[in-house]
């Protein structure tokens, strides 16, 4: 046997990063800037989001966090060509995955070739409602996830397991609508993620997610992927329940001790057709706005001036595919 | 890639007793070797460790490497500890070995579903109570990367990713040009890891690869029971590796993990190859292709 003595390398310049822990101690040695409002430095753009149906939906659900409607235009849908020039920034970024969001994806005529163009480079998650789902549709998708190397995942949302509870929310149609198109995703053969805003304590989660798996049992599908998102109090959600209180807000005090890697904006940004905001929660805000181009997006850090920052900091990463999966708070 | 014969360490010892100190110690020179056999996970399958020692040694291997997770799933980890210590096996520092040497609350694989958190704490709860004190303190001194040079090439093994111990490299979810940056911000020809279970590989540009060794521990959801390595070696300045399929005495060790009162979850997958948990960090691909 040959001699061997393998060296061990030091820690980088700067340590380690998140997730073994390095990040707590970067919260409490000057990382976060001493300014009247926390700032959170890009640490890697893991996550490239699209705002690429904007703010156009074909559903007016009563709790949607940016308000989205068929005649809300305030960000109108992303060209194919938009979506194209960000993926093209995102090879040098070292972008990890992309998501889709809107509004609904597929109110986009291009999306079909936008998921194209991403599955050439990465994985893709679209977030969906599922009701504009024809099986012909489902199938196209599962051409093109077929002809990738990587992963097309479908993340439906679905607020209820019967249709009175979702429609009170979704409105009129939409449960069936979105059964029958699910449907044709699992017949194509994808494993979608259904996703669910919690409307309910939280102690009756297991109940909820037993009846939810019984649901898609029905539809044939058999290896459920289930996520239970906790409510964020924004747009319509915060005239149904309520809006943020005036001390919700992330101090630097709360931030002694926190994980950062729990915040989305320390490792994602969304791309939108005017210009890349800090993550997919604060499309509109105006203090979330990071620039024109990607790399200059990348580049700033993110002030948590907002108070849905406060959502984030008590579920974590929740927009993520492998987030929270349960609604509850920490 | 210029080959640098001639260089590196002298030939014919045994590994060297240093790499059991706790790390960081830096050499000049890179050790050398020709042909490298990858465990990724054991997971506390001891009897696929030894069949796997026994198969990399007959083919010729010169360096036995393990890139982490010893505990887990499978039963007595002191097994998997001592059959490592014996055979002078360098080992990276995986989560699993992480928080059972530092007695943390759980295994940091990240697990958010209620059902997956259930079993990961039955296995880890399991496998802390049972590893000796002495063993925990071996753990504590693994390092949290190793390079070496695999003829012309330069490895870097790690568990996760060079940046994250617990980071999940899936065939299905990591991109090429995400790849290529990562191994040439480290310097490397070839990043090697685990963590996953699953082996894959790919090419990342010229001379430059990602090899994910998959898992001894347990089989890669693929309704058979066998279990996989790897096993590099360099060719005129290329890389060239395989994954290795392993045959153990599967029932030997359903009737441990029986006797051991670990959850026939478990043992199903022993058995038949299929993950019956721990399932919802799977990409829809590589999940698709399970049972469950
Ligand atoms: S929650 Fe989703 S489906 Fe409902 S209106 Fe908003 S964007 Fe459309
Ligand atoms: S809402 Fe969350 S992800 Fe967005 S800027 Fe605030 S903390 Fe960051
Ligand atoms: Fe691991």
């Amino acid at each position: 046997m040959a001699r061997v003595d393998l060296d061990v390398l030091d820690p980088p310049p700067g340590g380690w990063r998140a997730g073994e822990g390095k990040a707590r101690e970067a919260a409490g040695s000057g990382e976060i800037s001493p300014a009247p409002v926390p700032t959170v430095p890009l640490e890697a753009l893991d996550e490239l989001w699209f705002q690429v149906s904007g703010t156009v939906c074909n559903l007016r659900c009563n709790h949607c966090f940016i308000s989205c409607a068929p005649d809300n235009h305030s960000f109108w849908f992303m060209t194919r060509e938009q979506v194209r020039e960000a993926l093209d920034d995102s090879v040098e970024l070292a972008v990890k995955a992309y998501y889709f969001t809107g509004g609904e994806p597929f109110m986009n005529r291009e999306m079909e070739g936008i998921l194209a163009d991403t599955l050439a480079l990465g994985p893709a998650t679209v977030l969906t409602n599922a009701t504009l789902m024809p099986r012909r549709r489902a199938r196209a998708l599962a051409r093109l996830a077929a002809d990738s190397l990587y992963t097309l995942e479908m993340r439906v949302s679905l607020d209820g397991v019967t249709r009175e509870m979702n429609d009170a929310i979704r409105g009129e149609g939409a449960f069936d609508r979105c059964i029958e198109g699910t449907a044709h995703l699992v017949e194509a053969g994808f494993l979608p993620i259904l996703t669910c805003m919690r409307s309910w304590p939280e102690s009756e989660t297991d109940r909820y997610l037993a009846d939810f798996r019984e649901l898609l049992a029905g539809l044939g599908y058999h290896q459920p992927r289930i996520k239970i998102l906790p409510p964020l109090l924004m747009g319509e959600e915060a005239k149904r329940t309520r809006g943020y209180e005036e001390t919700e807000r992330i101090t630097h005090e709360m931030l002694h001790g926190f994980d950062l890697g729990n915040l989305l904006c320390r490792r994602a940004r969304l791309v939108t057709a005017r210009g890349v905001q800090a993550c997919p929660i604060l499309l509109e805000a105006p203090s979330a706005r990071m620039g024109d181009t990607l790399a200059e997006a990348a580049s700033k850090p993110v002030p948590l001036a907002e108070s849905a920052c406060f959502t984030c900091y008590l579920s974590g990463a929740i927009c993520s595919n492998t987030g929270s999966t349960t609604g509850a708070d920490r | 890639m210029g080959a640098r014969e001639g260089e590196g360490a002298p030939r014919g010892t045994r590994p060297a007793a240093s790499l059991w100190r706790p790390g960081p110690f830096a050499h000049a020179e890179r050790p050398r070797v020709r042909r490298v056999a990858a465990f990724g996970g054991i997971y506390s399958n001891h009897l696929a460790l030894e069949a796997a020692i026994a198969d990399a040694r007959d083919r010729g291997a010169d360096l036995l490497l393990c890139l982490g997770d010893l505990g887990a799933f499978g039963p007595s980890p002191d097994r998997t500890a001592e059959t490592l210590r014996a055979a002078e096996i360098p080992v990276v520092r995986g989560n699993y070995d992480d928080s059972i040497a530092r007695g943390l609350d759980d295994c940091q694989c990240g697990y958010t579903d209620p059902k997956d958190n259930h079993y990961a704490r039955i296995s880890y709860d399991y496998t802390l109570a049972k590893t000796s004190s002495e063993h925990r303190e071996w753990m504590g001194g693994f390092p949290g990367e190793l390079r070496f040079r695999l003829g012309a090439l330069e490895v870097l093994a790690v568990h996760g990713s060079p940046r994250r111990m617990n980071e999940f490299l899936w065939e299905t979810t990591t991109p090429t040009h995400f790849l290529g940056g990562m191994i040439r911000q480290a310097g490397a020809d070839v990043l090697l890891g685990t963590h996953t279970g699953i082996h894959w590989s790919r090419q990342v540009g010229s001379g430059a690869w990602y090899v994910n060794a998959g898992a001894l521990g347990r089989p890669p959801n693929d309704g058979n029971p066998e279990v996989w390595y790897a096993m590099l070696e360099e060719e005129g300045g290329e890389l060239k590796h395989e994954f290795v399929p392993v045959s153990y005495a599967v029932d030997d060790l359903a009737d441990e993990m029986a006797d051991e009162g670990l959850p026939e979850e478990f043992i199903e997958t022993i058995r038949t190859g299929w993950w019956t948990t721990c399932l919802e960090v799977l990409p829809g691909k590589e999940r698709s292709r399970g049972r469950y």
